[in-house]
Order: C-alpha cells, then sequence, then structure tokens
C-alpha cells in the first residue's frame, strides 16, 4: 500500500462519503416518516388504505433494493417518468426502509394490551391523552431496537447506489480501481469511510437503546 | 409498456434460469452458513474471553461492513493479494457465507441464552449427562425457536444475493439488461416491463418464505 496514493486519494473518497451520507439519511428520514404515516393507518384499521399499506409493506420487504432501484431508475423512464439519480436513491431507500420501519413501529404499537386502553378510558381519558400519556411512551420504547437495526440496514444499503450510477463511496472505489489499479489503497479508504459512517451510528444505537430502556423498564 | 418482450422467443425461460443462479448461490450459503452459525453461536455462550473477544469483534465486523464492500474485498482484493484468480461465484459464496454465519450465530446464541439456567440445573440434579442435557432438554426447544428464523434468513439471502450482479455474474437482473438492449430498436418500453418482471419474480420467490417463517413463529410460539 502506498501511503502517497492513499493521501491523493482521500478528497475524492470525502466527497463520495458526503454525497453518501447525505442521500442515505434523507432516505432514512422519509423511511421514517413512511414508517410513521403506514404504521398508525394500519394501527386503526382505516379501511382500504390498511390493506393497501399491507401490500406495500410486503412488496417492498420482499424484493432487494437493488431491484427496487433499476425499476425505479430504469424502468420508469420507458414510461415517461424520468427522476435523477439522487432522488431515485433517496426515494428507493425510502420506500425499502419504509416498509421496514412500519413492521418496528406496528409491533411496537399492538405490544401494548387492550386492557389499558379500556382503564385510561374508563379512568376519564381522553383519546389525546390516551395515546400521548399511555400508549406512544411504551409503544416507542419497544420499537427502539428494531428502529435503531433498522438505520444501520438502510445506511448498509446505500453502497447499492453506485447501480444507478451515483458518485457515491462504492462506485468511487470501483471507478478508480478500474482506471488506476490501486486496488489495496482503494478499499481500505472504502473500508474506512464506511466504519467513519456506521461505527459512531452503531456505538449510539445501542447506548439509546440503554437509555429507553433504562428510563421505560429500570433495568 | 413492454410486457409482450418477456415472451419473445426464450427471454422467460432465460429471465427465470437467471433467477435460478442468484438462488442457487443463496441455498449453498445458507447452508454453510447454517452449520458454521450453530457451531460459532454455541461458541460464544462459552464464557471464554478469547473467544469472546474474537466473535464480538466478527459480529461487529458484520455489522457494521455493507455486503457489497466484503464482495468487493474478496473479490478484487484477494486477486490483487496473492495474484491468483477466485472465480466471481466462489468469492459470493464466501462473502454470503461469512455473512450468513454471523446473523445465525447470533440467533443461535439469543436462543441459547433464552433458555432459563434453572433448566441446565435441574437436569444436572435429576442426573442428567452434559450431552443427554443437550439432546433431550435444550435442543428440541431451541429447534422450535430457531427454525422460523432461519427459514427468514433463506429470504434475506435471497435479496442479498442480488448484489452479485456487481461482480459480473450474469444473473436475472443482467439478463433483463440484455433483452433490453437487444430489443432497444423493436420495444423501446421494454425496460418497464423487464424491471417490472423482475421485480415481481423476485417477490414471488421471497413472498412464500416468509409467510412459512411468520406462520411457524406463530405455531410454534409456546
Amino acid at each position: 500500500m502506498d501511503p502517497e496514493i492513499i493521501r491523493e486519494y482521500i478528497p475524492i473518497f470525502t466527497q463520495a462519503f458526503i454525497l453518501t451520507v447525505k442521500i442515505g439519511w434523507i432516505g432514512i428520514a422519509l423511511a421514517f416518516l413512511i414508517g410513521v404515516l403506514c404504521a398508525f393507518t394500519t394501527y386503526f384499521k382505516i379501511p382500504v388504505a390498511a390493506a393497501a399499506v399491507r401490500c406495500y409493506v410486503e412488496l417492498f420487504r420482499n424484493t432487494p433494493l437493488l431491484v427496487q432501484l433499476f425499476f425505479i431508475y430504469y424502468g420508469l423512464p420507458a414510461v415517461g417518468i424520468r427522476i435523477s439519480a439522487e432522488v431515485c436513491g433517496a426515494i428507493g431507500l425510502g420506500l425499502l426502509g419504509g416498509s421496514y420501519m412500519t413492521e418496528s413501529i406496528r409491533s411496537g404499537l399492538e405490544a401494548i394490551p387492550v386492557i389499558q386502553t379500556e382503564s385510561a378510558l374508563s379512568l376519564g381519558m381522553t383519546n389525546g391523552q390516551l395515546f400521548r400519556d399511555v400508549i406512544l411512551p411504551q409503544a416507542f420504547t419497544i420499537s427502539v431496537p428494531g428502529i435503531v437495526a433498522n438505520v444501520i440496514f438502510l445506511l448498509k444499503e446505500t453502497s447499492v447506489f453506485s447501480a444507478i450510477s451515483l458518485m457515491d463511496l462504492m462506485f468511487t472505489a470501483k471507478d478508480l480501481i478500474g482506471l488506476y489499479y490501486n486496488t489495496m489503497e482503494s478499499l481500505f479508504l472504502l473500508v474506512i469511510f464506511y466504519v467513519i459512517m456506521l461505527l459512531p451510528v452503531s456505538l449510539a444505537g445501542t447506548l439509546i437503546e440503554k437509555k429507553v430502556r433504562y428510563r421505560m423498564f429500570g433495568d | 409498456m413492454g410486457f409482450e418482450v418477456i415472451f419473445k422467443g426464450k427471454n422467460f425461460i432465460r429471465l427465470l434460469s437467471g433467477l435460478c443462479v442468484a438462488l442457487r448461490i443463496s441455498v449453498i450459503s445458507v447452508a454453510i452458513s447454517i452449520v458454521l452459525g450453530i457451531v460459532v453461536g454455541m461458541l460464544m455462550t462459552l464464557k471464554k474471553p478469547v473467544i469472546n473477544a474474537v466473535t464480538r469483534v466478527y459480529l461487529e465486523i458484520v455489522r457494521i461492513m455493507p455486503q457489497m464492500v466484503l464482495l468487493f474485498i474478496v473479490f478484487f482484493g484477494f486477486t490483487k493479494m496473492t495474484g491468483s484468480n477466485l472465480s466471481a461465484e466462489l468469492s459470493s459464496i464466501i462473502v454470503f457465507s461469512f455473512w450468513g454465519t454471523a446473523e445465525m450465530a447470533d440467533l443461535v446464541r439469543g436462543c441459547l441464552i433464552s433458555i432459563p439456567v434453572i433448566q441446565y440445573e435441574s437436569s444436572k440434579a435429576l442426573g442428567l449427562s452434559r450431552l443427554q442435557t443437550y439432546v433431550y432438554v435444550i435442543i428440541p426447544q431451541i429447534i422450535r425457536r430457531l427454525i422460523p428464523l432461519s427459514i427468514n434468513l433463506i429470504t434475506r439471502m435471497i435479496k442479498t444475493t442480488s448484489l452479485i450482479m456487481m461482480i459480473g455474474i450474469v444473473e436475472v437482473l443482467k439478463v433483463g439488461q440484455q433483452i433490453i438492449e437487444a430489443n432497444r430498436k423493436s420495444a423501446p418500453k421494454a425496460a418497464f416491463g423487464v424491471f417490472a418482471v423482475v421485480f415481481l419474480l423476485y417477490f414471488l420467490a421471497c413472498w412464500p418464505i416468509s409467510c412459512l417463517s411468520k406462520y411457524l413463529e406463530k405455531k410454534w410460539e409456546n
């Protein structure tokens, strides 16, 4: 490995890193939004919409992101819907993540026994109070480990973006290997930048899980 | 909409055989992962500091490294380091087994530590040997919890194997691209139809397996 080459490549990789992180977190924010909306739709059993959400969740949980991106990026333009690679990456990640987030949030909501709803209502709580003070705090605690796992999973999935010619970390590494044949240096930087991207999230995730658990259950 | 291209000539059979390439690699990788995962998972419950440290690092690597990066390291890095050529299919099996073993080991460990200590103690008090404790008491309980989870691992493996396209293996996405290229003039809208069908094929491959996993999990809940 040549340290000179590594120093030369760092700015190129930094640029790719910023792009990857940006699109990744936009996608995750989108996924969370979709997840919350869809989870509440199924929780309240809104007719038609709940069935549509089920179809969406099953469809996107059972297909790979690569195939979804190919469909959005290469398939849709054939019928006149043209989206730029960056938007396509964020939307694809958002749709995939949305289906996973829906499941995590929904399982948290459904874990609260019905008797708590009944008790709260019999104590004279309004629906708003019931939700804000009884259901949401508990449901959120139960959902947190799932949500953290999803965030890490989605950040890892960003490596697929190179397939739709987004200049992300993976694409940059592949490009440099192809152009200059500095395989080891490119792979080394690729690993380092993914560690920078994911290790803090992984550590923070474990910490958040512990904190939330402690506040809720005290152990 | 470009669906007619699918049924022209042998195109549909070609797509299916492309999917079979991905499925074959996932089946091989899952088989290796389950066997190795059970061994590693059991090692992890032994409470030996060295083994614990090694497996923790191993799990953390798999947790934070995208499979695609691992694939690149094995496929490009190994070739560069040793000068010998590792076929794309072999490198993908190595990487997916490496990943699957960690996932499986974590599941096995989770199941093993979910068995209350009192059961081990009771078996000992009843005079069962260590082997008898495992064969008659622990393993039957673990299997019921483990089977739905390992079936779930199969669907995740199938989804992950779609990545092999990126190191040049001709699988269903690549075949799809070839069909689109070949029919560029006669069917300009083929991209929509072909990728919609690929999307559906993956769904049809994974969905029944996820349903089975969910059904077994519910059935064996207690």
